[in-house]
């Protein structure tokens, strides 16, 4: 036998592993070293954006008190004659906000209750669906819309409204409100679902017709959840870019609280600003920061409190 | 009704005459045809509302598909933008700065989204600090404005501390980390659905932890990851406001390159087309945005369809 000489245990016995590792496993150590670091990126991410934000604005106020950009009611950082009150923005900013919750609240609470409670099986498996998928239409898409089609429309459905020149923040509004529906629609609908059919049977046992067993028992049962959809609604709403860029304009910011007019708000600013050319160290330059900060703690601040809702509903039923 | 003899006392008690009662009253029929009624009327404002939502979504496609119809060719893709040859203008540096744009954020959000979340799921201690810090960061990143993650690419990466330059690979850094918390929470809730017994088995055989997570866990989840991955490129394909802080609003009448020169990008092309005032651009803008919307809402088809399959068979 030629094999013999390649394998031949001394005693006969088979050779014995023992069951614990060889040795320290350096790989498993590195791939765990390099997965943590993937985590530790947003955490680099978030901090690189709060350094990018606060840095120039220090600039900018040591060049304009704090308290004159927060209370002022003049926005022109462009004239010779600069003034910094961010306030008209801030306004201009609040007012789609509350035109884009005033369409998509109601259109998107319709859209969950009968999602979760009135569809069938099959048309719940069409419509969901659809909804997630038109979610991603680009937001550059719902701007040209809004401008070149629900201006002009609105205008012949309304014409008692006080339309004014080609900008207005109304059909903006109308445009991100459209945008977050299935947004809004989504989180209720999950909110709506969350709640246990053993509420709804109970007050069915009870007598309770369908539209009583939805509002009086479904609804206030997923009330968190349901807030929680509006609150993430409006914190998409007043980070919306595109819409209010194409169809508010980045108009004359006066404080003005007629929507129908062209309005900018913070967002249109940045993004208007930013498109021309500005040059690094100029006071215009450290604007787009400074509005930038007061912007990213808006929407911190809106989110913080969608996290805590959602985690309540979340507690209570899961 | 004959029931006012006596006020029950505890809270249950009360609860309990309300619903016998209320039993009764269905019973006797006195309230059926205010129910009938009821009901029609909220199913009717419910119908009403999914409705407008339906019309409202579908008439963007509509009236992009109407107006940008009549230049619906295959010159969006062959020919650059021009301002004087209108009828001939088109899309094509634009189409291959958001191909090079989608490349660079593929490579970067599949390993750091998912091994971030590989780690989140399988390795991390849910009682320590840091990691639970990393977890409220993702939630909170997910929902900063994407013009905030421009301002981030105008001051740390084109310019500032790593000052890329106004080039593609800056606005894919951009739009990469812009989407990186979709792809992290996707890839947990693909993972945390792979079912513990798995897992267990393969640790029982002796097999390592990054070996398990390797060979079993991670081909499972891989349906799910993977729509987590395409719903975060379609999102990246058509965001525009932090590309025009990254420099992607110039004119570009050349093929770009990814690390050194100027470049555009579809939905950048698209809102510079809208603003100009002849009808023609506003054509060719609309003709624009079937094309995105095509490649969007296909992507997003596909990832749901996946995602429907997979959560059938588990």
């Amino acid at each position: 036998m030629t094999t013999s000489t390649i394998a031949a245990p001394s005693d006969g016995a088979p050779e014995r592993r023992t069951l614990g590792a060889a040795g320290p496993r350096h790989g498993e150590k590195l791939v765990l070293a390099s997965l943590a670091a993937c985590a530790v990126v947003s955490v680099v991410v978030t901090t690189a954006i709060v350094f990018t934000l606060v840095t120039p604005s220090i600039d900018f106020f040591r060049a304009v008190p704090i308290t004159e950009f927060l209370t002022g009611t003049t926005w022109q950082p462009a004239f010779s004659n600069a003034a910094f009150g961010v306030l008209p923005i801030v306004v201009g900013t609040l007012s789609v906000t509350v035109i884009a919750l005033a369409v998509a609240i109601p259109i998107g609470l319709c859209c969950a209750v009968y999602l979760s409670e009135y569809a069938g099986r099959r048309a719940r498996k069409i419509l969901k669906p659809i909804l997630e998928i038109l979610e991603g239409i680009p937001t550059v898409a719902t701007g040209l819309f809004a401008f070149f089609f629900l201006r002009p429309f609105l205008e012949d459905v309304l014409p008692f409204l006080p339309w004014g020149g080609i900008f207005s923040l109304f059909v903006a509004g109308i445009g991100v409100g459209l945008l977050i529906v299935p947004l809004v629609s989504s989180v209720a609908d999950d909110a709506l679902r969350a709640v246990p059919p053993g509420l709804r049977e109970g007050a069915y046992a009870l007598g309770a017709s369908k539209f009583e067993v939805t509002t009086r028992v479904v609804f206030p049962s997923a009330l968190s959840g349901i807030i929680a959809a509006f609150v993430l609604g409006m914190s998409r709403a007043i980070g919306e870019t595109m819409v209010v860029l194409i169809a508010a304009g980045g108009g004359n910011p006066n404080l003005s609280f007629n929507p129908m007019e062209s309005m900018q708000t913070m967002t249109a600013f940045i993004g208007r600003t930013a498109t021309g050319d500005i040059s690094q160290g100029t006071i215009k330059y450290d604007t787009i920061f400074a509005v930038g900060t007061l912007l990213f703690f808006m929407t911190l601040t809106v989110n913080v409190i969608a996290i805590r809702l959602v985690r309540r509903f979340r507690e209570v039923y899961e | 009704m004959t029931t006012e003899t006596r006020e029950p006392r505890s809270a249950r008690a009360r609860i309990a005459v309300a619903g016998a009662r209320a039993t009764t009253e269905s019973n006797f029929g006195t309230r059926d045809q205010k129910d009938r009624v009821e009901s029609l009327v909220f199913v009717g404002i419910l119908v009403v509302g999914v409705g407008a939502a339906l019309l409202g979504l579908v008439g963007i496609i509509a009236w992009a598909a109407v107006k940008g119809r009549p230049l619906l060719t295959t010159r969006l893709i062959t020919e650059g933008p021009s301002t004087i040859d209108i009828a001939n203008a088109g899309y094509r540096p634009a189409i291959i700065g958001s191909i090079y744009l989608m490349l660079g954020v593929i490579v970067l959000i599949v390993p750091l989204g998912v091994g971030a979340a590989v780690y989140l799921e399988e390795f991390a201690d849910k009682t320590k600090w840091w990691n639970r810090l990393i977890e409220l960061n993702i939630q909170n990143l997910a929902g900063v404005p994407s013009i905030v993650f421009g301002i981030l690419g105008l001051g740390f990466i084109a310019r500032g501390p790593l000052s890329l330059g106004f080039v593609a690979a800056a606005g894919s850094l951009t739009l990469a980390l812009l989407v990186l918390p979709t792809v992290i929470l996707a890839a947990r809730e693909a993972i945390k659905s792979v079912p513990p017994s798995i897992r267990e088995g393969s640790l029982a055989l002796g097999v390592t932890p990054w070996q398990t997570v390797r060979r079993q866990v991670l081909p499972a989840a891989l349906p799910g990851i993977l729509t987590g991955v395409i719903l975060a490129v379609s999102r990246a394909i058509g965001e525009t406001a932090p590309l025009l802080l990254v420099g992607a609003a110039t004119f570009v009448t050349f093929d770009p390159d990814f690390f050194n020169s100027r470049y555009s990008a579809l939905p950048v092309q698209i809102f510079t087309y809208a603003g100009r005032p002849q009808e023609e651009f506003r054509i060719l803008a609309a003709a624009g945005v079937i094309l995105m919307l095509g490649v969007v809402l296909l992507m997003n088809s596909v990832a749901i369809f996946l995602r429907s399959r997979y959560e059938d068979r588990i």
